[in-house]
Formats: C-alpha cells, sequence, structure tokens
C-alpha cells in the first residue's frame, strides 16, 4: 500500500507540474464560458442599420418610424410618383423600396395586395418578414376603422402574456426549475463524459510511455503490476479531481461576484415592484435565474457529481489501462478503444432523451448500467428521484469497478511484458486465465 | 555455500519450454555469469527470480528458503532495456526508485549523494533523464540497481551502451560491490565480455543448461593441448619431440611457433629451450564462445 502511495504521488506531482496541466486548468474554464457567452453577446450587438425608403401615397403606414435595425424614410406623395422615386431610389444608398399605391377601392385588402419591395439585390428574410408583419397590422387596423372600432379601444386590447410555472411538489412558492435542472444536468454530465476521456487516454497514454520505454521492467522489480496500475489510475483521478475543485471554486467565486453586481444593480427595481403592483417584474429574469440556483440542493448535486465523476473515471481508467498494456504503440489502440468508446457515445446520446424525460424507462435503465450510469444518472439527479434507483446505480458501479480493476490487472500484468505483436481479443480473455 | 538455488524450474509458454528443468547453485559473494544466446531462457529465468512470473514446476530457494514475495527488496536488477521516465530529474529519479526499495527519504538522498560522487555525476542532479547521453543514462540506472545495497544483484547485457572508460568503471564498481558481499549475476550473450570478470558461469541454450561451474576448469576440460611459443636466438629445427608443429613463422630473428603438444607442457617447454632462448610459452586457451559453440554442436 505504501508503494501504491509513491506511485500515485509520483503521477500527480509529475502532472501537475505540467505546463499542459496549468495552462488547462486556466484556460478550461475560460473557453466553455466563451462558447457559452460568445454566441449570447453576438446576438445582442446591433445589426446594420437598414433603411428602407418608402412612397406611402394612402399613409397606410402612419409615418411608422419602424424598429431599431430597419428605419423607414417616407417620400412626401405630394411630390414623387413610382417613377419618379424609383429613379430616385437608384441613386440612393438605401436597402430598399416600399411602394403602397393608392387604389380607387377603399377595400384595405385590394391595397394589400398592390404593395410591392423593389430592391438592388436579394432581400433579407428577416427584413422581409418585418414588413409583412408590419403592413398586416395596419391593414388589419384599417379593416377595423372601416367597421367603426375605434383605434384607441384597439391599443388598449392588447395584452402580453408571460407564463409562470410553479412546481408545487417542489414547496409550492418557488418557480419551476426544470429549465435550470436540464442545465446542470447536461453540464454534469458531458462534464463526467469529457473527464472520463480526457483522463482515460492519459491513463492509456502513461501505460504506453511506461512500456515503451521499458521503465516497467524496472519498476515491476520493485513493485507488483497491480500496484503499478493502480498507482497510475487514482494518481491520474487525484489530477482530476485537482482540476475539477479548481473550477468549482472559480466557479463560485465568479458567481458571487456576478450575483453581487447584479443583486446591486437590480434590488431596487425589485422593491419598486413590490411595493407598488404585486406584480414581478418581467425583465428580471436574471434575478429569477439567481432565485433559481439557490433553491437547488447544491450539496447533494455535488456529492453525486463527485460520486459518478470518480466511478465513472475509475471503472474507464481501468479498461484503458489494459488496453495501454496490450498494445505497443498508441496507433495500435483502434480496435481496442471502439468497444470501450462505444457506450460513451451512447450514454451521451441519451443523456440528452433523459432531460426532457428523466423517469423514462430509457432514463431508468441506462442509469443503472455501469458503463453509461455515471452521465445518464447525472442528468437525473437534479430531479428528485427515488433514493433506492440512486442507491441500485452507485452500487452496480461500485461492484463494476472492483470487478474491472480485478480483470484489467489480469490483462496488465501479462500485457506490460509482451511486447512485439498486437494481441486479439481473444488473446487478451487467455491472459485474464493466466496463472501468475 | 549457496545464495540462490534454482532446483528444477520449467517454464513453459503454451507448448513452447523457455525453461527445461533447470537446476543451478549460485554461490554467495561471487560473479556468477548466466551466459547463452538469444532466445536461450535466460530472460525467463531472470523474470522468475525476481518473481515478476512464477515456475510452472520447480523452486527457487534464497539463503536455502523458498522465495517470497519480501524478497525483492533484496534484489537489485538491472534490465537488458533500460528504462527511464524521460521527463523526470535524475536526483527525483533515483529517490523515487529508491523509496519503491523501501528505503526512507533520508537514507536514500544520504545514498543517491555518495554515488553520484563516486560517479561523478551531481552536478546531473535537476536535468531530465531525456537531457542524458545514453551512458549518463546508464550511470543513473546503474546507481538505481544497487542503491538499496541488495545482497544479490542481476544484470541483464551490463555493458551495452557503455565506453571502455565506463565499462572499466562499472566492472570496478562491481567487483567492489562482490568484496563488499554482494552476489552477481551477470545475463548476457556476449560471452567474450564478462569472461574475466566471472567466478562461475552457467551456458545456457534452448531452455536447456549445458553447462555449469568455475570458468578455470571449464576451460581445463576444454583445453585443445594447443601451445604458443617464440624463440630468440635459436638454432634451427625442422621437428619436435614432443609436438607437433602446426605453423612457423621467423620475423627478424624471432621464431613464433603453433604447438600441438603430444607430451606435459613442462616436458615440451624443456625441449624447446634447447633449440634457443624461450621467450613466449602459453597455452592456447579457448574462449567460452569457443566452448560453447563445441558444447552446442556436440
Amino acid at each position: 500500500m505504501n508503494k501504491t502511495w509513491l506511485i500515485i504521488q509520483r503521477e500527480f506531482k509529475t502532472r501537475v507540474r505540467k505546463k499542459s496541466f496549468i495552462i488547462m486548468t486556466i484556460l478550461g474554464p475560460i473557453l466553455s464560458a466563451a462558447l457559452f457567452i460568445l454566441p449570447a453577446y453576438l446576438a445582442t450587438l446591433p445589426e446594420d442599420t437598414r433603411t428602407i425608403m418608402v412612397l406611402d401615397e394612402p399613409i397606410l403606414m402612419d409615418f411608422d418610424k419602424g424598429k431599431e435595425d430597419v428605419k423607414f424614410r417616407y417620400l412626401p406623395p405630394d411630390q414623387f410618383d413610382l417613377d419618379r422615386a424609383k429613379d430616385f431610389f437608384s441613386k440612393q444608398e438605401d436597402y430598399a423600396f416600399l411602394y403602397i399605391p393608392t387604389s380607387t377601392n377603399p377595400d384595405p385588402d385590394v391595397i394589400a395586395r398592390n404593395v410591392i419591395l423593389f430592391s438592388k439585390g436579394d432581400v433579407n428574410m428577416g427584413v422581409e418578414n418585418y414588413v409583412e408583419n408590419l403592413l398586416e397590422t395596419y391593414i388589419q387596423r384599417e379593416k377595423m376603422k372601416v367597421q367603426g372600432v375605434d383605434p384607441a379601444i384597439l391599443a388598449q386590447t392588447k395584452t402580453n402574456v408571460k407564463l409562470r410555472t410553479v412546481n408545487m411538489d417542489e414547496g409550492g412558492e418557488t418557480a419551476s426549475l426544470a429549465p435550470v435542472k436540464m442545465g446542470i444536468g447536461y453540464i454534469a454530465g458531458f462534464l463526467i463524459y469529457l473527464f472520463v476521456f480526457v483522463y482515460g487516454a492519459q491513463v492509456m497514454r502513461g501505460v504506453i510511455e511506461e512500456k515503451t520505454s521499458r521503465i516497467v521492467e524496472v519498476m515491476i522489480s520493485s513493485v507488483k503490476p497491480f500496484q503499478l496500475m493502480a498507482g497510475k489510475i487514482f494518481g491520474l483521478a487525484a489530477v482530476a479531481l485537482t482540476q475539477f475543485l479548481i473550477w468549482v471554486i472559480f466557479g463560485i467565486g465568479l458567481y458571487l461576484v456576478a450575483v453581487h453586481f447584479i443583486l446591486g444593480n437590480e434590488i431596487d427595481a425589485v422593491n419598486v415592484a413590490s411595493q407598488g403592483m404585486m406584480t414581478p417584474d418581467n425583465d428580471n429574469l436574471i434575478f429569477s435565474i439567481i432565485n433559481t440556483i439557490d433553491a437547488i440542493n447544491f450539496p447533494y448535486i455535488i456529492g453525486c457529481f463527485i460520486f459518478y465523476f470518480l466511478f465513472g473515471y475509475l471503472l474507464y481508467a481501468a479498461m484503458f489501462a489494459a488496453i495501454g498494456s496490450a498494445v505497443d504503440k498508441e496507433s495500435d489502440t483502434q480496435q481496442f478503444m471502439f468497444p470501450v468508446s462505444l457506450p460513451l457515445i451512447a450514454a451521451i446520446i441519451v443523456l440528452i432523451r433523459a432531460l426532457d424525460n428523466p423517469d423514462g424507462s430509457i432514463a431508468f435503465w441506462f442509469s443503472m448500467i455501469p458503463l453509461t450510469s455515471p452521465i445518464v444518472m447525472m442528468a437525473r439527479v437534479p430531479f428528485n428521484i427515488p433514493i433506492w434507483e440512486l442507491a441500485l446505480s452507485m452500487s452496480i458501479l461500485i461492484a463494476s469497478f472492483i470487478f474491472m480493476t480485478w480483470l484489467a490487472g489480469r490483462i496488465y500484468r501479462t500485457g506490460i511484458l509482451m511486447y512485439g505483436k498486437k494481441p486479439t481479443f481473444r488473446e487478451l480473455l487467455k491472459w485474464i486465465t493466466y496463472k501468475n | 555455500m549457496s545464495i540462490l538455488s534454482i532446483r528444477e524450474v520449467s517454464k513453459y509458454y503454451g507448448s513452447y519450454a523457455a525453461l527445461n528443468k533447470v537446476s543451478i547453485e549460485i554461490p554467495k559473494a561471487s560473479i556468477f555469469g548466466l551466459l547463452g544466446p538469444n532466445g536461450a531462457g535466460k530472460t525467463s529465468l531472470i523474470r522468475i527470480i525476481n518473481q515478476i512470473t512464477a515456475p510452472d514446476s520447480g523452486e527457487v530457494l534464497l539463503n536455502g528458503k523458498a522465495l517470497k514475495p519480501a524478497d525483492i527488496a533484496r534484489i537489485g536488477y538491472l534490465p537488458e532495456e533500460r528504462g527511464l521516465y524521460p521527463k523526470m530529474k535524475v536526483g527525483e529519479q533515483l529517490l523515487y526508485l529508491a523509496r519503491l526499495k523501501d528505503l526512507d527519504k533520508q537514507e536514500a538522498i544520504k545514498r543517491i549523494k555518495d554515488w553520484s560522487e563516486r560517479f561523478e555525476i551531481e552536478s546531473w542532479y535537476n536535468k531530465n533523464i531525456e537531457e542524458l547521453s545514453k551512458g549518463m543514462a546508464q550511470k543513473v540506472q546503474f546507481i538505481a540497481t544497487v542503491i538499496h545495497q541488495p545482497d544479490l544483484l542481476i544484470f541483464d547485457e551490463p555493458f551495452t551502451g557503455f565506453d571502455p572508460i565506463n565499462t572499466n568503471l562499472i566492472k570496478s564498481e562491481i567487483r567492489r560491490l562482490r568484496d563488499e558481499g554482494a552476489t552477481i549475476i551477470f545475463s548476457t550473450h556476449r560471452m567474450e565480455s564478462v569472461e574475466e570478470i566471472c567466478d562461475e558461469i552457467a551456458l545456457i541454450n534452448k531452455g536447456n543448461k549445458i553447462l555449469e561451474g568455475r570458468i578455470k576448469p571449464i576451460k581445463k576440460e576444454f583445453a585443445t593441448n594447443i601451445f604458443e611459443a617464440e624463440l630468440e636466438n635459436y638454432s634451427a629445427f625442422s621437428n619436435l619431440n614432443s609436438a607437433e608443429i602446426l605453423q612457423k613463422t621467423e620475423v627478424d630473428g624471432h621464431l613464433s611457433l603453433r604447438l600441438s603438444a603430444k607430451a606435459e607442457a613442462n616436458d615440451l617447454a624443456r625441449e624447446l629451450m634447447l633449440f634457443g632462448k624461450l621467450t613466449l610459452f602459453k597455452e592456447e586457451v579457448p574462449s567460452l564462445n569457443d566452448i560453447f559453440i563445441q558444447k552446442v554442436q556436440s
């Protein structure tokens, strides 16, 4: 045990000191944050403002100014006819030219049919839709007028509904956490998938390195093969956990800073809202997210995450170590990698379905199968699942880990001393049954 | 007294016999040569001694007791294929390997310092292994093998990669370790490289031991009875009573002879002295290589 501890220490120290580890630990959160934030940020950037020239003969649009990125510029109808306007448009920089002709027929539908949008190139779909919707609204208004409805009354009848969902199982008063829970489940499952692959591959590469540089020959005269394998697996687990914990501390820090800033700005708005009418502010989305985050049982989720993270990794790392021991170079690993990667990829596919339906039978079974449970169960953990299911899944995983490590150990101790030809699956099975 | 007794040890890989009832006695405080061509079964035997694999039959005794896992700390093994972690510093690497041999940290550091001074490699302490030349790395590996002062040292092809100066340095260190009471096993297929240093040898071929014993008696047994002689100021002669002349060369008044003796060496020498001043008289000793070839072919 003492020797395994020494090996764990070496693995941990040499890897944590590596530049690549330090860079990834710092860059990892920044990169993933960028991955989420950048598209959101880009969406908020104002687009180029497009100016549309309008010749509105019947004054249908009431000199509507348009919106942020689509502006209207009206030509005085008494000075322009269609030909002059088109001629003028061709000399201007305007994006498009909208022509609404007068008609002898007072029916607004006739006007609608005769509207033309001229352009110098293809018109952006968004702009086209916007203009169409706008015209529909104004023509609808015209029709109402024809029917004798007062526009002022019409304006008053406008309603905006924002649905609030409440989950009664969670104490009734909190808003439903489903979207946030799905987010947490997805991130947790995906992180486990990523860590298993990245660190599992590192275990495999480490074993191959020791084998090809013949360090095993030296090591094996001091320690048992199993100690060497276990030391490497646990050493890397410690590295992975360290990286994860640095990220968690980082994340909590960022969250607290963000909450401080946002709350500082929003608290007044909320006070005003609650003193006046009892309706919550619709725009206060960020505040409600913070509220929901506070309502989630994080110690429970993080506890489950660390368990599945650790045992999922250990289960796969044992397999990766066995593969590494069986080959002489990394390019020979492919045929063995395939059956190991398959359940991982299946798990990430099922993860998406399990998020939609955490109590479905697919979610249930894949969260019991040990090769997929670490990822799929994390999709279910944020939603309240029966404790017996969690206990059963965890027990199966622990039992599988022990069995897999034993199996891998038997392949490993034969594999690391075998050089030359690439073994087949059948030979691996034979190694398992070898007597010392 | 044997430190290591290998008794009727067999090891099979499938139907292939890597070792076939091999028995060898290795005396304490000696340098023992385990010789044989590639694929003879040397590495299989060494792995059994190191308890990396177990024999299919037979037993190995260390100091008269069956080998047990704890004995690993009393054995030092330098494998044929050397391996050190390329990205680890020399000092860290030695400390790590020493501690895996159950040495405590303070003692390990002290011994690393001693050995580094002896090999004049103190300045490498903070260098990565990958920065060292092959010969330098070999020295580090040698230190790693002997650092825990094992009773039994096993060197598999120890001199590959060493220049003549370092080879001599290692040879003298090995003799010193023997004089301090350690037992050394040399495993090599380059038999001439260990002839002069070994006290005893065993020859194995295709999993079978074909010869074992002290070098001198073995060589005597395989003596060819051929002598080399040189004479100065000699009088001419065409044949001898006690030997047959195989070859005769004259250079600048020196007569070189190759003789197949028909009588005792002393009688031959006496007869030669009658013809002139005997400046060289020596029996042509067969090399271990010759003996091996002769033994395998017979």
